[in-house]
């Protein structure tokens, strides 16, 4: 494989988790919900599609049933979590713990299905078609009422209580939407890839986490919408980091490293915020003014 | 108007009565645990009542919809931080304040808006009205309890309810921040409870 259509297949790998991190970001972060069903509704998404395509049926329904799969993933850990009253990552993990056998039934059974002599409608150009769309309409819908009532519920539930936001119902609508974009990313991975296997959820949350991190730094954006946007850099910059430490000759990582390598790069990212935040501490004390300190005397 | 009957609840509140007619202003006042805040939040609707029913304007609120109740009552929290969202800009808290209790639709808020935020802050004195894209974390607590009683107060309401709003603030700002919801209140002609230790 020539060093060009490596940097190719990166960013498509990159943009195809992008939809995964923009996922994670809209539980994590704006409904503040520690959602670990998208281990689950990946491979759920993954399988779905592969097992339809497998089937005869068109690339594009079936990424489309994909995404539904993913969203009842998510509808079912809300109804775990609202009504059920079982925490948020309690039932995430449950769900995620149950899809694993729905999807291998789903599968009929077989751990993995291939999709070499099948048609299949992934290349960079439907990718990048599919991911600019949604990216837009995410960004536009985080700039509206509508956006900005899911984000205060993550900020603060008293008020938004308070504003008469209906928490449960913005909760199904955060979780839905975040699955079912985590599931069209499994559809498309799989179509990819040409395959589809059991056990290749394994890390995906913490490729959606380390693409959020990622993008949050690098691209300080104010406005919350534009944060979508740094999720999808993010997830890209993530594949283009580890791909770049697979071929160091000199650190001598080998692709069994891989964990080891997505680790480091988490850790190295969250102790960068943890030294600006030191940073500012240390700025604001220099500012300080008007602060008086008066010994009490006693009589 | 805002009539109380017979509100228990658990063994809080034993049956009761008031009613508040609208331009009054009154003061709920007593020791820690007297059920100040219970009493809120069953007239917020938070809470149900044992027995007893909350009427605001010969409506009772248990029958009403979590949207019809919210545009009815405005309600001022007592920790500031608590009452605004940090993470949003001015503007963006007072835009979701603005559509308490209607219909949330898919749309960015228009740009006419802007010059109605301002106008209300402007009431403030404060200088908020120049800062409207400043995060609300950047605010002092006076600032923001002040903020979030505009944000109260700018849609329509009929009873208003200020959970010990000044607890937080020292001398010279909770007088400012009375005063304001004094006026405010007077000027609507609304129902105004007040949960005070100031007199």
């Amino acid at each position: 494989m020539s060093g060009w259509q490596e940097v190719i297949m990166t960013t498509d790998v990159g943009l195809i988790y992008g939809l995964v991190a923009v996922g994670v970001y809209l539980t994590f972060r704006t409904i503040n919900f520690a959602d670990m069903t998208c281990d689950g509704s990946f491979v759920f998404g993954s399988s779905v599609c592969a097992t339809l395509i497998h089937g005869g049926v068109s690339p594009y329904i079936a990424m489309l049933v994909a995404t539904l799969a993913g969203g009842i993933a998510g509808l079912f850990t809300g109804i775990l979590n609202i009504y059920c009253k079982i925490s948020d990552l309690l039932s995430g993990i449950i769900v995620a713990f149950m899809l694993y056998s729905i999807n291998l039934k789903v599968m009929g059974g077989l751990p993995n299905i291939t999709l070499n002599d099948m048609e299949l409608s992934m290349n960079s150009y439907i990718i990048l078609a599919t991911i600019l769309p949604l990216a837009t309409f995410l960004v536009y819908l985080l700039f509206t009422d509508f956006g900005l009532a899911l984000r205060s519920i993550g900020y603060n539930k008293r008020f938004s209580e308070v504003m008469g936001i209906n928490i449960n119902m913005m909760t199904f609508f955060g979780l839905i939407l975040s699955n079912a974009l985590i599931g069209l990313g499994g559809a498309m991975f799989t179509q990819y890839q040409g395959f589809c296997d059991v056990s290749q959820g394994k890390g995906t949350l913490i490729a959606g986490l380390a693409a959020v991190i990622i993008g949050e730094k690098v691209f300080r954006f104010k406005k919350a919408g534009f944060f979508i946007l740094a999720c999808i850099a993010g997830s890209i910059l993530y594949r283009f980091f580890i791909m770049l430490a697979l071929h160091s000759d000199f650190m001598q990582i080998e692709t069994q490293d891989i964990n080891l390598v997505a680790g480091a790069i988490i850790i190295a990212m969250m102790l960068i915020r943890k030294e600006r935040k030191i940073k500012n501490i240390i700025d604001n004390l220099s500012l300080q003014k008007n602060l008086r300190f008066t010994v009490r005397e006693e009589k | 108007m805002l009539k109380l009957e017979n509100i228990c609840y658990k063994n809080i509140l034993r049956n009761i009565n008031l009613e508040v007619k609208n331009g009054e202003f009154v003061y709920v006042t007593g020791d820690n645990g007297a059920g100040k805040t219970t009493l809120f939040n069953i007239i917020s609707g938070i809470l149900k009542p044992t027995s007893g029913c909350v009427l605001i304007d010969g409506r009772d609120i248990s029958k009403m919809c979590l949207r019809e109740r919210t545009g009815l009552i405005a309600n001022v929290l007592q920790d500031p931080r608590q009452g605004t969202i940090a993470e949003m800009t001015i503007f963006e808290n007072i835009n979701i304040a603005y559509r308490r209790g209607s219909r949330r639709y898919c749309s960015v808020a228009p740009s006419k808006l802007w010059n109605y935020f301002k106008e209300k802050l402007s009431i403030l004195n404060m200088g908020l009205e120049n800062r409207l894209n400043e995060y609300a974390g950047n605010l002092s607590g006076g600032q923001r309890q002040a903020l979030s009683l505009i944000m109260a107060t700018i849609s329509d309401y009929e009873v208003l309810l200020l959970d010990e709003i000044t607890a937080a603030l020292d001398q010279k700002t909770s007088k400012l921040v009375m005063n304001i919801a004094h006026n405010i209140a007077k000027q609507d002609n609304k129902v105004c409870l007040a949960i005070t230790h100031m007199r």
